[in-house]
């Protein structure tokens, strides 16, 4: 066994000490343990499977999952572009190249002094100000070619990132419209008090009447899960708030944590008096790390005011506290199973269900999951009542629904309107023209064309989890479904063979038909995937992989027929890219080392 | 009185708790599936097993039956999708029956035979996935590993040992063995271990034993898949 340098030992061991040795922190834990490298060795590995009395063969099957921790050297300066389409749509592509020109490297590999590595990820939640880019984890939005000069140099001069410009690393919170939740100003601690005077029963029935249903998108009624996990037995309950915000084009948790933390910790709290719960998590998805200090100074600044801890606001057997878990790069784990695995530090593969949280969540204990949208609303109707806030939006949508708009507009930021509100009345708002498509609820959602813009935000129409990206006329609606198909791609958690083969299926065939070389025999086998995977995938994020394919193949076919070039079949084998290897190892790309060439001189 | 539910118009008894695929097969009805083993709870990873009860698809393994539901299974709609799957899982990986000492005694090629896989279908991956030969009596061909967990989940259950996990995600996960260097040799496995003989197809391999019984004469060349299964469950 290879022995650690005498001082990443040391702080190796402060790091597994702080999180008492429990392997319920191993991603935690293996999150701290790469800031003092910046990846992860292998001897790293086993020395935190030792202290934490694991199999190794388990530290290495998390270490291997998200993203966001790296088993093989990367630079110094690890610079990861957001790759959202709206980030696309921005020009990422070009920026990236450019930065990768001016350093020398080639994306997705180290530089051979280990200096810098440059590579793309998943939306970073910047679409209103993109496009995007995380620096060693550190959010930097509105990239111009003079950014990347800049980055570029402090980079070769080796500068820390403490002494970049610090209006690189400012994120504006981009409020466009406010309502009942975005203009609530909350003394924290004011919701509390009132619940506590309703008593749990009176404030569980006033959560029932108040119709609220869940932000996250699927629109679950709040009050129902709260009481099962209430009614459900073992001890302690557990209340978590899913802050892992990963849909693509979403970005309205972003704001809410920033600047309406209050908001959400007291959410939490009035959840842990309905349900009965004693501990809570936050799950803050990695690419969100930066806000990690100001959301710990919340939560201490709660404590401090007895808000959180023992016997809140002096009330005898209430006692909650708020711990704040780090996702580091999976999307699947905004899937409340996997999020639980991942919360149990282990790799965020969602479970089978039943049993569903409420009954078998954290460590096998009733556990609720909300979004943080959810949770922030439950202070309105701590306030207001339940009634006053069933009578705004519709009859099976109460309230207001915060929009994450980007893409094709003069305006993007977040917008709150009251449910109900119709596509074209948004669009409008934020200064849309000539618009072709709206993405709505993101990759997994819904692609509305022009003649449905009369529809409305509404779980009983046009349901969503906050994602609003706009498409003029001038963009082609195949690229976006297939950046979203690379999405899925990417995120899929491997664990079921429909969304682990499927989803990669699906993005060979998209590219064959980018490449130019579609044949309608694809457009019937990519019709096939996407029945298996909506049929017979084992979570959500495989059942919505196909959604946006089928959407705009049923609603922008052209876009897909143009790019075909036989209408039988037509094999995705390029004989002449084949051949790449070779010219490049001959140093040939005369007309005559292409095969094409040949063929044009036979006829 | 027992309760019973009706599959593919048949009814079948089952007791509470019972899955649709426990249930089905004690009554004589066959459904497939790889990542399934009656010794351990359900996966639900391969979705072989995957019906239709009441109009949704759901995996029969991983599934408590219900009274009154009808359960479609044997029908041309499913064993597509089914077919469809063991597609999908022969071109993600590197499969190579005629050279492959489990050919004849793997689950995964019985199945192709068992549900028509006639072509490929797909393009191929052609992932690389080397061999660890390291170990002295068992050898690792990781070319051939469909992701059931089997061996990951009687290392750690039964043997106590954890011998194999899965790392990476998505199209890149992996299976991995519990030591620094990678190596099976640095482990603790040993050919007596459960899960040295649980692999449903060829990852996990005897040493110094080869072709001992000739293919034509092997496990699935002279019975189904379906007629083995069911005869072990009446026995």
């Amino acid at each position: 066994m290879s022995a650690l340098p005498a001082t990443p030992t040391a702080a190796l061991d402060g790091i597994l000490q702080r999180h008492g040795h429990y392997p319920t922190e191993l991603l935690q834990i293996l999150i701290e343990a790469q800031d003092l490298e910046g990846w992860l060795p292998a001897p790293t590995l086993t020395h935190i499977a030792q202290s934490l009395h694991i199999p190794r063969s388990r530290v290495e099957g998390v270490a291997g999952f998200y993203s966001f921790l790296y088993t093989q050297p990367v630079g110094r300066y690890r610079v990861l572009f957001s790759d959202n389409i709206t980030d696309r749509m921005l020009g990422n592509a070009e920026l990236m190249d450019a930065l990768c020109r001016k350093l020398w490297i080639e994306p997705g590999k180290l530089s051979e002094d280990g200096l810098v590595s440059i590579a793309t990820t998943s939306c970073t939640g910047l679409c209103d100000q993109g496009p995007g880019m995380l620096v060693n984890g550190r959010a930097i939005g509105q990239l111009t070619h003079r950014r990347i000069n800049e980055i570029a140099e402090m980079i070769r001069q080796q500068r820390p990132l403490e002494l970049w410009p610090a209006e690189y690393f400012q994120i504006g919170d981009n409020i466009r419209r406010k309502d009942s939740l975005l203009n609530l100003d909350m003394k924290p601690g004011a919701a509390l008090a009132a619940v506590i005077e309703l008593g749990r029963e009176g404030w569980l029935q006033e959560v029932q009447k108040s119709n609220l249903r869940g932000r996250g998108g699927a629109g679950f009624a709040t009050a129902v899960k709260w009481a099962s996990a209430r009614n459900a037995s073992g001890e302690p309950k557990i209340i978590v708030c899913n802050a892992d915000e990963g849909e693509p084009g979403t970005f309205k948790d972003r704001v809410l944590l920033n600047s309406y933390a209050d908001l959400i910790f007291e959410g939490m709290t009035l959840a842990a008096w309905a349900v009965g719960a004693s501990e809570g998590f936050l799950y803050l998805r990695g690419e969100y790390r930066y806000l990690l200090p100001q959301l710990e100074a919340v939560l201490a600044r709660r404590r401090e005011a007895g808000l959180l801890g023992r016997n809140i606001l002096h009330e005898p057997c209430f006692d909650f506290d708020i711990r704040i878990h780090l996702g580091a790069g999976a999307y699947v784990c905004g899937e409340e199973t996997a999020l639980i695995e991942s919360l149990e530090g282990k790799r965020g593969t969602p479970r089978i269900r039943p049993p569903f949280p409420v009954t078998k969540g954290y460590l096998g204990r009733p556990t609720v999951v909300n979004n943080v949208e959810t949770l922030a609303k439950t202070c309105l109707i701590a306030l207001g009542g339940g009634e006053a806030f069933a009578a705004s939006g519709t009859a099976q949508s109460a309230g207001t629904k915060l929009l994450s708009i980007s893409g094709d507009c003069a305006a993007p930021g977040i917008y709150e309107y009251p449910f109900g509100v119709p596509i074209a009345r948004i669009l409008e708002d934020c200064g849309a023209s000539d618009t072709q498509a709206v993405q709505v609820g993101g990759a997994a959602g819904v692609c509305l064309a022009g003649y449905e813009f009369q529809r409305r935000i509404a779980y009983e129409d046009v349901p969503t989890a906050g994602a609003f990206m706009i498409f003029d006329g001038s963009r082609d609606l195949f690229d976006v479904a297939r950046a979203f198909v690379h999405f899925f791609a990417h995120e899929s958690c491997g664990f079921c063979t429909p969304c682990r083969v499927g989803t990669s299926l699906l993005q060979g065939f998209m590219d064959k038909l980018a490449d130019g070389h579609g044949a309608k025999a694809d457009l019937a086998d990519i019709d096939w995937l996407d029945r298996l995977l909506k049929n017979a995938s084992h979570c959500g994020l495989g059942s919505a992989a196909p959604n946006p394919v089928i959407d705009t193949l049923q609603k922008f076919r052209p876009a897909y027929e143009r790019r075909l070039v036989s209408l039988d079949f037509e094999p995705a084998f390029d004989l002449d890219a084949a051949l790449a290897e070779a010219r490049q190892l001959t140093a040939r790309d005369d007309p005559g080392a292409h095969l094409h060439t040949h063929e044009e001189e036979e006829k | 009185m027992t309760k019973q539910f009706l599959l593919d118009g048949q009814p079948v008894p089952f007791e509470d708790g019972q899955t649709i695929l426990e249930a089905a097969r004690k009554a004589g009805h066959y459904i497939p599936s790889l990542c399934w083993h009656q010794d351990f709870p359900p996966h639900g990873s391969c979705k072989l097993c995957i019906v239709k009860a009441a109009g949704r698809h759901v995996s029969a393994c991983a599934t408590p039956a219900k009274e009154g539901w009808e359960v479609e299974s044997n029908t041309p709609e499913m064993n597509g999708e089914r077919r469809g799957l063991l597609q999908m899982l022969f071109v993600e990986g590197n499969h190579f029956c005629p050279s492959c000492e489990k050919s004849g005694n793997c689950e995964l090629q019985a199945l192709g035979y068992e549900y028509e896989m006639l072509t490929p279908r797909f393009r191929h991956f052609f992932p690389e996935r080397p061999v660890d030969a390291s170990h002295p009596d068992m050898l690792l061909d990781f070319n051939r590993c469909i992701f059931c967990e089997l061996c990951v989940r009687a290392s750690r259950d039964v043997d106590g040992k954890s011998v194999f996990a899965l790392t990476g995600r998505g199209i890149h996960k992996h299976l991995t063995v519990n030591a620094e260097s990678g190596r099976l040799a640095d482990t603790d496995f040993s050919k007596d271990d459960l899960a040295a003989r649980i692999c449903p197809v060829g990852v996990i391999l005897p040493k110094g034993r080869g072709f001992a019984v000739p293919i034509g004469e092997r496990t699935f060349d002279t019975e189904t898949i379906r007629s083995k299964t069911l005869k072990e469950e009446e026995s």
